[in-house]
C-alpha cells in the first residue's frame, strides 16, 4: 500500500509474520537508507550507523543478520549479503508478544527468540556454547573498558560456566567434563524472561535516525 | 488452627493495640495523646519513605514509570474530583446537617481521602509477597501521588477562603503541580548528588558515612517541605540518586549499618503510626453522620475501581506486557488509605472548616475499612485468584551476563532500525553517567569499574561468606556444587599451591608490620574493657581446635576450587573491604601445639589502616608473581573462620603443616619479635614446634 518500491512477492507472505504494513513501510525506508538504494545490504553498510559504534557487541549483532541459521536458509554458514526479505525475517524476531496467542504459539515464539540469542553466543555454529565462546562473549561485553585485564573477563566466564554446569548437570565428579551449554541448557540457565523483553517498539515511525 | 498473624496483617493488630491503649488511658481519666500532624510529617514519615526510596528496585520502577505516573497523577485526580463532586451532591441532598458544606470543602475532603497511602500499602503488601510488577505498580503509585495530594490540598484550602475562583487561579493551580513535583525531585537530586560527592572523601572516617546518607536525605525532605514542594518526592529522588555512588564509595560495614538502621527506623515509625492511629481514634472528637460516612466509603471504593479500569484500558494500549484483569483487581483492591490522610485532615483549620470533626470521623472510618477489611482479605484473595507470587530467585552471574547482553542487543537493533526508543536513551544515559558523573562522584579506581565486574565481586564475596558461615561440614549451600574448573576445562592443570618466593626485604617488611600490629593488640588486651570480648584463652579454644582443623582443611579445598578471584594490580576497594570486613583471620593449629593459647584480636583495632597497607602491598610488591596469585590472597585472607564460642571473637592459630606455602606463612608470622623483655606475653604469639 503506497510503498516506493514494488514489493517482491515473498514479502507478502511475511505479512503472516504479523509485522504490520506500517512497520514494513518504515523498515523499507530504513533498508533503503542503509543500502544506499541498492537491493541488498552487506556487512559494510552497517558501519554507516553512528550510534552502533559505542555498542560493545556490534560485531555479534551484525554477524547475526547474516547468520544463515537466523535467516532460516541453512543450518550453518554466513550469507554475504541480505535482501529486504531477510532483513524483515531478522526483525520479526523482535516483534512483541500478542495477547491473542495461544499456549503453543507462545511457546514456539519464545523458543524462536531464545534461539536467536543462542546463535549469537554460539559463534562456531556447533550447537553448544563452549567455554571459549562464553569467554569471548564476556570479553566483548567488557570491551568498552580498555584498561581491564583479560583475567577478569576469563574468571567471570569461568565462574558463569561452572554455575551453568552445576545447574544443568548437578553434581559432577572430577573426571566428568561439561562440553558446553546446549540449547536446552540455555533455556534453563539463561534469563528466563528474556523473551518478554526481546522486542523493539515501532511506535513512533517518524523518528528515523540518520546515516552518514 | 492458623495463628492470628497469618490471618490478620500486622497493621490491623497495631491499630487494635492503639485502640486498647487509648481506651485504657481514657479509662484512667487522662487525655490520650493524638497524633499531631507535625510529629507525623517531621519524624514518623521520613524514615519509612527513605527506606522505600533507598531500596527502590530501580529497574522495575523505570520500566513501569509511565504506568505508575498515570495511576498516580490521573488516578488521584480522578478520585479526588469524582469523590468531591459526589459528596457535594450528597451533602446538598443530605438534609440540614450537611447542606452548609460547600463544593470546595468537599473537593478538599476528596483530595485528602483519595490518595493511596504508602505506609499502609507497604505494611500489607510486604506480607503477601505478590509478584514484583504489581508490587511496584501500587507502591510506586502511592509514593508519587504525594505531589498531587500536596497541590490539591493547598489549592483547595486556599480557594475555600476565596470569594471567587477564577480561571486564572485554576490554571495557576495546574501549573503549581508541575512546580511542586519537579521542584521536589530537583531538590532531592541536588541533595543526592551532594551526598554522593561527600561520600567520595570519607575513606578515612568510615564510621560517620551512614550519617551523611541520613542527614542529607532528611535535609532534602525538610528543604522541600519548607517551600511547600513535595517532600516525599524529594526524599525518593535523593535516595535513588545517591545510592549507586554512595554504595561504590562506602565500606561494607557502613553499607550494612545504613541498611539496618533504615529498616529499624522504618519499622519503629510504622508501628508508632498505627498505634497512634488507634489511640487518636479513641481520643478524638467525633461527629458521626451516617449519610456522610457511608457514602464516603461507598464512593471511595467505586471511584477506585472505575479509575483503575478506565486507566488500565488506556495504558494497555501502550504496554507490551499487558495488565490482566487479575492484575487490575489487585491494583484496585490495594488502594489502601492510611495515616497521611488522617494527618492532613487533622491539619485542617477548625475556624475555616467547622465540619472538621465529621471529616476526621469519615477519614478514620475509611482508613479502618481499608486496612482491616481489605488488608485482611487480600491475602486469601491473592491465593484464590492464583496471582503470581514473588519468585525468590537469587540473581546469578549467568543472568547478569544475559541481561547485559540483551540490553546491548536491543540497543543495537534500535539503532539499526533507526528508532530512538527506550533502550537508546537508556544507553545514552549510561554512557553519560560512566563518562562524566561517575568520575566525579566515585572515589578512586571504583569509578572505572564496569557493572559486571562489580556484580561479580559482590557475588564472590557473598559466596565466600556463605561458605564460611555454613561451617563447611555437611551444610554446603546448594548453589555451590562439586563442579570445579576441571569439569569445564580439562586442559587447565591443577594450580600449583606454591607461595611465590618473597624477596628477603619484603619478608622482613611483612614481619615488621605484623609484629607492630600484634604488639599493639597485646597492649590493648592488658586493660580490661567490658566491651572487649576476651575469652579464657586456654579452656575453650582447645575444644574447638580439633574441630576447626578438620573444617579448615575442607574449607581450603573448596576455596581452591571455587574462588577464582581475578588479580588486580591495584586492589579494588571491594576486595580490600572483603579482607578487612572478614575480620576473623584464622589459622590452623599445629598438631603438637597442645598448650597453645588463643589470642583474640579486637576487630575495630586502630591498626586497620596498616592492615590495609599490608594487603595492598602484597600484589604491588611481588613483581615476580605467577599468574595464580589467588593463592596468595587465599593464604593471607580467605581462610576465614567463624568464631566458634561466644568468647573468642577472632582467633589466631597457625596454619596446617600440609603444604609448603603454609609452612612459609608460619615462618613469616611466627617471628618472635624484637621485644624479648616481655617473655610472658611473647610466648603466645609463637606457635610451638616450629
Amino acid at each position: 500500500p503506497g510503498l516506493p518500491w514494488p514489493i517482491p512477492a515473498p514479502v507478502t507472505s511475511l505479512l503472516s509474520l504479523a509485522v504490520t504494513s506500517e512497520q514494513i513501510e518504515h523498515l523499507h525506508r530504513r533498508f533503503k537508507q542503509l543500502s544506499q538504494d541498492q537491493l541488498t545490504i552487506r556487512k559494510e553498510n552497517f558501519d554507516s550507523i553512528p550510534d552502533l559504534e559505542f555498542n560493545p557487541i556490534r560485531g555479534k549483532i551484525v554477524h547475526a543478520f547474516f547468520d544463515k541459521r537466523n535467516l532460516r536458509q541453512a543450518s550453518d554458514g554466513l550469507a554475504d549479503e541480505i535482501n529486504f526479505e531477510d532483513f524483515l525475517t531478522i526483525m520479526s524476531y523482535f516483534r512483541p508478544i500478542e495477547m491473542n496467542m495461544d499456549e503453543e504459539q507462545l511457546d514456539r515464539f519464545r523458543k524462536e527468540k531464545l534461539k536467536f540469542l543462542f546463535h549469537m553466543y554460539d559463534s562456531d555454529h556447533d550447537g553448544k556454547i563452549t567455554l571459549q565462546e562464553y569467554r569471548n562473549v564476556v570479553e566483548e561485553l567488557l570491551s568498552g573498558n580498555p584498561h581491564l585485564e583479560k583475567e577478569s573477563a576469563r574468571s567471570i566466564a569461568d565462574g558463569a560456566m561452572m554455575e551453568a554446569a552445576s545447574i544443568c548437570v548437578g553434581q559432577m565428579g572430577p573426571d566428568q567434563v561439561y562440553e558446553g551449554i546446549t540449547f536446552e541448557d540455555f533455556l534453563k540457565v539463561g534469563d528466563v524472561s528474556a523473551h518478554t523483553k526481546m522486542h523493539v517498539r515501532f511506535l513512533n515511525v517518524d523518528t528515523i535516525a540518520h546515516c552518514y | 488452627i492458623p495463628s492470628v498473624s497469618s490471618i490478620v496483617p500486622e497493621s490491623c493488630l497495631l491499630i487494635v493495640v492503639g485502640l486498647l491503649v487509648g481506651g485504657l488511658i481514657k479509662g484512667v481519666g487522662e487525655k490520650p495523646p493524638i497524633l499531631k500532624s507535625d510529629i507525623f510529617f517531621l519524624f514518623l514519615l521520613p524514615p519509612i519513605i527513605l527506606d522505600a526510596g533507598y531500596f527502590l528496585p530501580l529497574r522495575q520502577f523505570t520500566e513501569n514509570l509511565g504506568t505508575i505516573l498515570i495511576f498516580a497523577v490521573v488516578g488521584t485526580l480522578w478520585n479526588a474530583f469524582f469523590l468531591g463532586g459526589l459528596m457535594y451532591a450528597v451533602c446538598q441532598l443530605g438534609g440540614p446537617g450537611l447542606n452548609h458544606i460547600g463544593l470546595l470543602a468537599n473537593l478538599l475532603f476528596g483530595s485528602i481521602i483519595s490518595a493511596v497511602d504508602p505506609v499502609a500499602v507497604l505494611a500489607v503488601f510486604e506480607e503477601i509477597h505478590i509478584n514484583e510488577l504489581l508490587h511496584i505498580l501500587v507502591f510506586g503509585e502511592s509514593l508519587l501521588n504525594d505531589a498531587v495530594t500536596v497541590v490539591l490540598y493547598h489549592l483547595f484550602e486556599e480557594f475555600a477562603n476565596f470569594e471567587q475562583v477564577t480561571i486564572l487561579d485554576i490554571i495557576l493551580g495546574f501549573l503549581s503541580f508541575f512546580v511542586v513535583s519537579l521542584g521536589g525531585v530537583l531538590v532531592g537530586v541536588i541533595y543526592g548528588l551532594i551526598a554522593a560527592f561527600t561520600s567520595r572523601f570519607t575513606s578515612h572516617i568510615r564510621v560517620i558515612e551512614p550519617l551523611f546518607v541520613f542527614l542529607y536525605s532528611y535535609m532534602a525532605y525538610l528543604s522541600a517541605e519548607l517551600f511547600h514542594l513535595s517532600g516525599i518526592m524529594a526524599l525518593i529522588a535523593a535516595g535513588v540518586v545517591m545510592r549507586p555512588y554512595v554504595e561504590a564509595n562506602i565500606s561494607h560495614k557502613s553499607h550494612t549499618t545504613i541498611k539496618y538502621f533504615l529498616k529499624m527506623w522504618s519499622s519503629v515509625s510504622e508501628t508508632l503510626i498505627f498505634i497512634f492511629l488507634g489511640v487518636s481514634t479513641v481520643a478524638g472528637h467525633h461527629y458521626w453522620n451516617w449519610t456522610f460516612v457511608i457514602s464516603t466509603l461507598f464512593f471511595c471504593l467505586v471511584a477506585r475501581v472505575l479509575g483503575v479500569l478506565v486507566l488500565t484500558w488506556f495504558i494497555n494500549k501502550f504496554r507490551i506486557v499487558k495488565l490482566t484483569p487479575k492484575d487490575q483487581f489487585i491494583i484496585a483492591y490495594g488502594g489502601l488509605r492510611g495515616a497521611i490522610a488522617f494527618s492532613l485532615g487533622y491539619l485542617l483549620d477548625y475556624k475555616h472548616f467547622g465540619m472538621r470533626d465529621m471529616f476526621l470521623t469519615a477519614i478514620i472510618t475509611v482508613i479502618f475499612f481499608t486496612v482491616f477489611v481489605q488488608g485482611m482479605t487480600i491475602r486469601p484473595l491473592v491465593d484464590l485468584l492464583a496471582v503470581k507470587k514473588k519468585q525468590e530467585t537469587k540473581r546469578s552471574i549467568n543472568e547478569e551476563i544475559h541481561t547485559q547482553f540483551l540490553d546491548h542487543l536491543l540497543t543495537g537493533i534500535e539503532d539499526i532500525c533507526g528508532h530512538y526508543g527506550h533502550h537508546h536513551w537508556k544507553d545514552k544515559l549510561n554512557r553519560f553517567n560512566k563518562k562524566y558523573v561517575k568520575k566525579c562522584l566515585i572515589a578512586g579506581e571504583r569509578s572505572k569499574e564496569p557493572q559486571l565486574i562489580a556484580f561479580y565481586h559482590k557475588m564472590e564475596m557473598k559466596q565466600a561468606i556463605e561458605l564460611v558461615e555454613s561451617g563447611g561440614i555437611g551444610k554446603i549451600p546448594s548453589a555451590v556444587s562439586t563442579v570445579s574448573i576441571q569439569n569445564i576445562n580439562p586442559r587447565t592443570l591443577p594450580l600449583e599451591r606454591v607461595l611465590p618466593a618473597l624477596s628477603k626485604d619484603k619478608e622482613e617488611e611483612i614481619r615488621k608490620i605484623l609484629r607492630t600490629n600484634l604488639q599493639k593488640t597485646r597492649q590493648r588486651l592488658r586493660s580490661y574493657n567490658r566491651h572487649t570480648l576476651v575469652a579464657d584463652p586456654y579452656e575453650e579454644a582447645w575444644n574447638q581446635m580439633l574441630l576447626r582443623r578438620q573444617k579448615a582443611r575442607q574449607l581450603e579445598q573448596k576455596m581452591n576450587n571455587y574462588l577464582t578471584v581475578p588479580v588486580h594490580r591495584v586492589d579494588s576497594p571491594t576486595m580490600s573491604r572483603a579482607r578487612i570486613g572478614s575480620d576473623p583471620l584464622a589459622y590452623e593449629p599445629k598438631e603438637d601445639s597442645e598448650n597453645l593459647p588463643i589470642i583474640t584480636i579486637d576487630p575495630a583495632s586502630p591498626q586497620s589502616p596498616e592492615s590495609v597497607d599490608l594487603m595492598s602491598e602484597e600484589p604491588k610488591g611481588c613483581s615476580g608473581l605467577p599468574p595464580s596469585p589467588e593463592e596468595d590472597e587465599e593464604g593471607l585472607v580467605m581462610r576465614v573462620k567463624e568464631p566458634s564460642s561466644p568468647g573468642t571473637d577472632d582467633v589466631f592459630t597457625p596454619g596446617t603443616s600440609d603444604s609448603p606455602s603454609n609452612q612459609r606463612m608460619l615462618r613469616c608470622l611466627s617471628d618472635p619479635g624484637p621485644r624479648p623483655e616481655e617473655p610472658e606475653e611473647g610466648e603466645p604469639f609463637i606457635p610451638k614446634g616450629q
